[in-house]
């Protein structure tokens, strides 16, 4: 009689296919590969998708009825500030995974999202306030959304602090993501802010139940753009994480023998 | 631009260094890395034969 599977012990049970995909994407050195070789291909779709969405963006779309040519800014203040709270979600989640499961990959990925996520938030700020000064006649205000997506710039640099001043890996991991996974707060009060709050800002155009209130021409170059800085983030996290590796990673066996059959 | 050229240009300009930056900062720091660590390995290996 074959024993069911719960009866074997917990290392003899087989594992499914999926299971042992897993735990492979999981180990460095198979990551390292992995992601060298798909480097140039997001790299080159990336930059096809950019090129893609500057020209509809910024030749074919039509003028703004209100805001005239200042508007153009949408098309990277929107997908940076997308983006700003994306990375934080992933930097939150790499970093719960990370915390329960000691996933090395996890940790790895939390810590080369957080000062790209950096840049996301410093760029929708920085693009914010230069679409702010001629419509709204101001560089900056404290209002609810502006307040909150500094705060999320603060949340990185933080990490990022917290990062740089714990000298052991495993320790500085754990602890940011624990600060990682508290400011998770933050996201639905930047989202919301503009409705809970009264603002300069203006509410969401796309990303709401109804059908988004913005003409399909200009729709297009802003899903373009949008895609457009997702494949950057894949690109600059990819670069980011096989440098991290093969530094954290440069007394292992496996390291050695890559570098020696170089 | 319509008048809003000043604002317009500069933001995609920022935009543009910011995120080139992201990604040619760490293919360098890769590219640093794996020579020095080759650096290593044949110094390493010169102090066995010696």
């Amino acid at each position: 009689m074959t024993p069911s599977q719960s009866d074997l012990p917990k290392g003899n049970r087989p594992r499914s296919i999926w299971t042992r995909r897993f735990h492979q994407l999981g180990s460095p050195p198979f990551f390292y590969t992995l992601v060298g070789k798909l480097l140039p291909w997001v790299g080159t779709l990336c930059a096809l998708c950019f090129a893609a969405g500057l020209y509809s963006g910024l030749i074919l779309a039509p003028t703004d009825y209100q805001q005239g040519e200042s508007y153009r800014i949408i098309y990277i203040h929107v997908p940076a500030a997308w983006m700003s709270m994306f990375v934080y979600l992933i930097l939150a989640i790499s970093g719960g995974i990370g915390l329960i499961w000691r996933m090395k990959l996890a940790q790895i990925v939390a810590r080369a999202s957080a000062p790209i996520g950096a840049a996301y938030t410093f760029l929708a700020l920085l693009t914010g306030s230069l679409w702010g000064k001629p419509m709204w006649g101001t560089w900056w205000i404290w209002d609810a959304r502006l307040t909150s997506e500094l705060v999320l710039l603060f949340l990185y640099l933080g990490y990022m602090a917290l990062q740089a001043a714990i000298d052991d890996r495993r320790t500085a991991a754990r602890a940011g993501a624990v600060l990682a996974l508290v400011g998770v707060i933050n996201l639905p009060i930047i989202h919301f802010s503009v409705e809970w709050w009264s603002t300069l800002h203006q509410g969401p155009t796309v990303t709401k139940f109804d059908r988004p209130s913005i003409a399909t021409s200009m729709l297009i170059p802003l899903l373009l753009m949008a895609i457009a800085f997702q494949l950057h983030y894949l690109v600059a996290l990819f670069a980011r994480v096989r440098a991290e590796i093969l530094d954290s990673e440069r007394r292992s066996a496996w390291v050695t023998k890559m570098v020696a059959a170089s | 631009m319509g008048g809003y050229a000043l604002f317009v240009w500069p933001a995609y300009a920022a935009t543009v260094l910011v995120l080139s930056l992201g990604v040619v900062l760490p293919l360098r720091r890769h590219r640093q890395l794996t020579r020095e660590l080759e650096l290593m390995a044949i110094q390493h290996d010169q102090g066995q034969i010696t």
